[in-house]
């Protein structure tokens, strides 16, 4: 099926279960420990073995000898595999770093090795009697000291340089003038559940039980590292402990537990330890952004300048921290540009909202920088510059935005009126109150999504779509649409998700799942639809499915008698056609904290937090509010702990476990509200949907940091804005 | 190997392990009881929260062979998908998870907590030492602090226990 015009009227405006603020279908496996990840299916092949994978210990370099004589006779072991011994390997397209080092390193921890024995315990012990031999060379470590050296580096989304008018002149005439640096560490995705797989091959074919968000690029990447034919390769990964961009990719996990049992001749499974995650899968890339904005003395925006630094090895990608900037302020004059230099980290790669999670964490903050060098209120100032165009091309209107909405309905919720423009007024106790805002824009990208659906002799309805559930809240959405489509009660249909035998979907990544798999689901259900009207002689126009019956005219059949003893199958995939370059399809919202900052140990806590977002129709509100809060606490620790501390003399990330690399926890996070505007956009799919999950993240840190100086007085321009770069500027305390 | 004596979830089971076994992978791999996680195997997430002998603990972080004779609950043993425990039925009611992995932690401790707090044991965020901790969403906050949850929840969680905490008062 093909999207190319508008959605008019169809059987998901109905909404009697579609929006319904539904509990997930997956919850009870969930809350009682019965729903499957990758390392745990006993069930699912005998004789496992384990894995341990060995890490490099230099950063950048070359390995001059292994001695693998002593862990190949510790007891238990199996089988070692090596960079010399793994055979030819190819890389994957997605992949910057091999995932098997040696003797080459490129970074610190790359897998070098992993070792196979009959326990976890032996794997482990035998791993440590690896005798590693290095010559370290020099690397590049530190993003400040290379910056000047970057090159310029297409986004995924638009060239290097954009440039609309004359910002140069614009902003030198400007009156009123901010030009600002703003820095942002590297971050990690420190997702709950480790990568990890178990591998088992048949002959020549290989299954692997994963933990991976994209099913069907992971199937191909590892067909083409191992050398083989991506048919011969099959995933299945139908429960997935986070991801947040961490496990898009195919990973060393998966890679090594296919060697280690293609080499042990037995399955065998692997789970990277948690301190080896940091230093050899992928993080958020830290970034250097200048902003520069001119406007006239009331407050109109004429030039908007936005540059961003970051870093990577070799042939890696730059974190997009100024797309947002091309679309979210008006004024006739802009540039972006976006510079990428060489690193010799672990690879930079996608974490949620990549781009503009950054990216907003710099703008949000120039923004606020601006109106109150104005002396404009945040919230008007932003919509005095609000725009229903794209700025860079004025014939073409955004779908839909209402971020001027989000900020006043915020404002009247949050209570707005109370805060003081004048930073450090508000008294309480030992703590100085403020409060602070930011606008969130993400993009609302749709992608190609195919699904089955099988209609059954009871009047079942499964649905098999190699889409993936990453704790987004797939498989209960997915189950509303179809219950929706083929009129039965959500109780009628059975989910079934990450499979690479089922229909290739979009995956979960880039905000994209939920529209785009829904839309999936909806194609195979109207196919589904029609032969079923088909079969009864019915006309497929006029036909109702409702309470498990189709109805025509004044004739009804049962579902279940309409499948018939052997059942109807339906196969389609929603594509589209170029609604996204016609409009801008974007969500927005605007997201207010209230943080408290003590006024003698510099210690912040964040008191109050509210969203209010602009996102097409929201398919179910539990779930969907849920990937808001955790985008919003996820923004939290952006603005305030985390940070991937790079040792620049050896070249690696120090704090590589969850004790050093600091996340939020229950004590650091109070009540959230969220509230979603009742919105539909007819441009993005026949959902009318479009996404949140990277949405909630966007605006907090910069609101965070806004709340701070609102309190404080004190501008602090580097995250995360810890307690150390309060301390010495706070006023006396008497 | 040392033979070793637990019951887990109210049923006895003799182990042959080896000495350093975990008590988290005793349960996973040994028994097959795949619901308690490990997210970190360093006592730093939680995610492998089990209530021995009645309280609390990291199972990454004791080997097995220390717990000869102990009784053992998991977040098998508080309640099944047909027949869930209220702390299970009230994380499904207020969406106190996203992706699952941490869940089991955190309705082991979750439930755990509310014994603490009934017992009279304080927390940092007690204000008075020698009262009864009552349940508020500080003090639950502090309690469950040693369970990270990186799909960020909590809002969520602390709605679900004070909920059960309600029902039990």
């Amino acid at each position: 099926m093909r999207f190319d015009t508008p959605a008019t009227t169809n059987p998901i405006d109905q909404l009697k279960i579609i929006g319904k603020p539904t509990d997930r279908i997956d919850g009870p496996l969930k809350t009682t420990g019965a729903a499957p990840y990758a390392y745990e299916r006993h069930d699912v092949v005998p004789n496992q073995a384990y894995g341990h994978v060995v890490g490099a210990a230099i950063a950048k370099g070359r390995i001059t000898s292994m001695d693998l004589a002593a862990a190949r006779r510790a007891p238990g072991v199996l089988a070692i595999v090596t960079a010399e011994n793994a055979g030819r390997l190819a890389k994957g397209n997605l992949n910057t770093a091999t995932l098997l080092g040696g003797p080459e390193i490129e970074h610190y921890h790359q897998a070098i090795a992993v070792v196979v024995a009959e326990s976890f315990e032996q794997a482990r012990a035998a791993a440590q009697l690896i005798r590693v031999d290095y010559v370290r060379a020099a690397g590049r470590f530190d993003l400040a000291a290379v910056k000047d050296s970057g090159r310029p580096a297409p986004l995924f989304s638009g060239p290097a340089d954009t440039a609309v008018g004359d910002f140069a002149d614009a902003f030198a005439a400007a009156p009123v003038q901010l030009d600002a640096t703003y820095t942002t560490p590297d971050q990690a995705h420190a997702m709950m559940e480790p990568h990890a797989s178990i591998a088992a091959w048949d002959g020549d074919r290989l299954t692997l039980w994963t933990s991976n968000q994209m099913i069907d690029w992971t199937t191909g990447e590892l067909a083409k590292t191992l050398g083989i034919a991506k048919e011969k390769v099959r995933l299945i990964s139908p429960f997935i402990g986070g991801g947040f961009g961490g496990k898009l990719f195919l990973r060393a996990d998966a890679l090594l537990a296919a060697l280690g049992a293609r080499a042990a001749g037995r399955p065998v499974k692997v789970a990277l330890p948690r301190p080896l995650m940091f230093n050899n899968t992928t993080h958020r890339p830290a970034t250097i952004q200048r902003l520069r904005i001119g406007a006239t003395r009331e407050g109109r925006i004429t030039a908007i300048g936005h540059e961003s630094w970051s870093g990577d090895l070799p042939g890696g990608k730059p974190e997009a921290a100024v797309q947002q900037t091309r679309l979210l302020y008006a004024g006739a004059n802009r540039l972006t540009t976006t510079r990428l230099a060489e690193l010799d980290l672990a690879e930079g790669n996608a974490m949620r909202a990549p781009g503009e999670a950054p990216g907003l964490m710099a703008l949000e903050i120039a923004i606020d920088e601006m109106a109150e060098k104005l002396g404009l209120d945040p919230i008007e100032f932003r919509i005095l510059n609000d725009t229903k165009v794209d700025p860079e091309k004025p014939d073409r209107p955004f779908s839909q935005r209402n971020l001027t909405q989000c900020l006043r309905l915020g404002a009247e919720r949050f209570g707005w009126s109370r805060r003081s423009a004048r930073p450090g007024q508000h008294r309480e106790g030992r703590w100085l109150l403020g409060m602070g805002v930011a606008a969130a824009y993400r993009g609302a990208p749709v992608e190609t999504s195919g699904a089955r659906i099988r209609l059954d002799g009871s009047g079942m309805v499964t649905v098999e779509t190699d889409m993936t559930d990453i704790g987004t809240g797939s498989y209960t959405i997915i189950g509303q649409t179809a219950a929706e489509m083929m009129g039965v009660p959500l109780d009628k249909v059975v989910v079934r998700l990450g499979d690479s035998s089922f229909p290739v979907s979009a995956g979960s990544g880039g905000q994209w799942g939920a529209n785009s798999a829904t839309a999936g689901v909806y194609a195979a259900c109207v196919k589904l639809r029609e032969a079923v009207a088909q079969k009864l002689g019915f006309n497929a126009a006029e036909v109702v499915f409702a309470d498990g019956e189709v109805r025509s005219g004044n004739r009804r059949v049962p579902l279940a008698e309409a499948a018939g003893e052997s059942g109807l199958l339906a196969e389609d995939r929603m594509e589209y056609g170029d609604l996204d370059k016609r409009y801008q399809q974007g969500t927005f919202a605007a997201q207010f904290i209230e943080a408290g900052v003590d006024a003698a140990t510099g210690e912040i806590r964040v008191r109050r937090m509210l969203s209010v977002c602009d996102a097409g129709r929201i398919l179910n509100p539990k779930t969907a509010r849920s990937q808001v809060i955790g985008g919003m606490t996820m923004g939290v620790g952006a603005a305030l702990m985390e940070e991937l501390v790079v040792d620049k003399r050896l070249g690696f990330f120090v704090n590589h476990d969850l004790a050093g690399y600091e996340v939020p926890v229950h004590a650091d996070i109070p009540h959230q509200e969220v509230i979603f505007l009742d919105e539909a956009d007819p441009t993005t799919s026949p959902m009318k949907a479009k996404g949140v999950a990277e949405l909630g993240i966007c605006g907090i840190g910069a609101a965070v940091a806004n709340a701070i100086h609102n309190a404080t007085g004190l501008r602090v321009r580097d995250y995360p804005i810890t307690l150390d770069k309060l301390l010495d500027r706070l006023p006396a305390v008497g | 190997m040392p033979k070793l004596t637990l019951t887990v979830n109210g049923a006895s089971h003799e182990l042959a392990l080896d000495t350093r076994t975990t008590l988290l992978d005793a349960l996973r791999e040994h028994l097959h009881l795949t619901g308690t996680k490990k997210g970190c195997d360093h006592g730093q997430c939680g995610a492998c929260t089990v209530i021995v002998d009645g309280r609390r603990i990291n199972a990454c972080l004791t080997l097995a062979v220390m717990h000869e004779g102990a009784s053992v609950t998991t977040i098998e043993g508080l309640g099944r998908p047909e027949a869930p425990h209220p702390m299970q039925a009230a994380f499904v009611k207020h969406d106190g998870y996203q992706c699952g992995y941490c869940t089991p932690g955190q309705v082991c401790s979750a439930v755990a907590v509310l014994d603490e707090i009934k017992a009279g044991i304080p927390s940092h965020a007690s204000a008075d030492l020698a009262a009864s901790p009552q349940v508020t969403a500080a003090e639950l906050r502090e309690r469950m602090s040693g369970n990270i949850c990186r799909c960020g929840a909590y809002s969520n969680i602390v709605d679900a226990i004070t909920e059960v905490a309600g029902r039990q008062a």
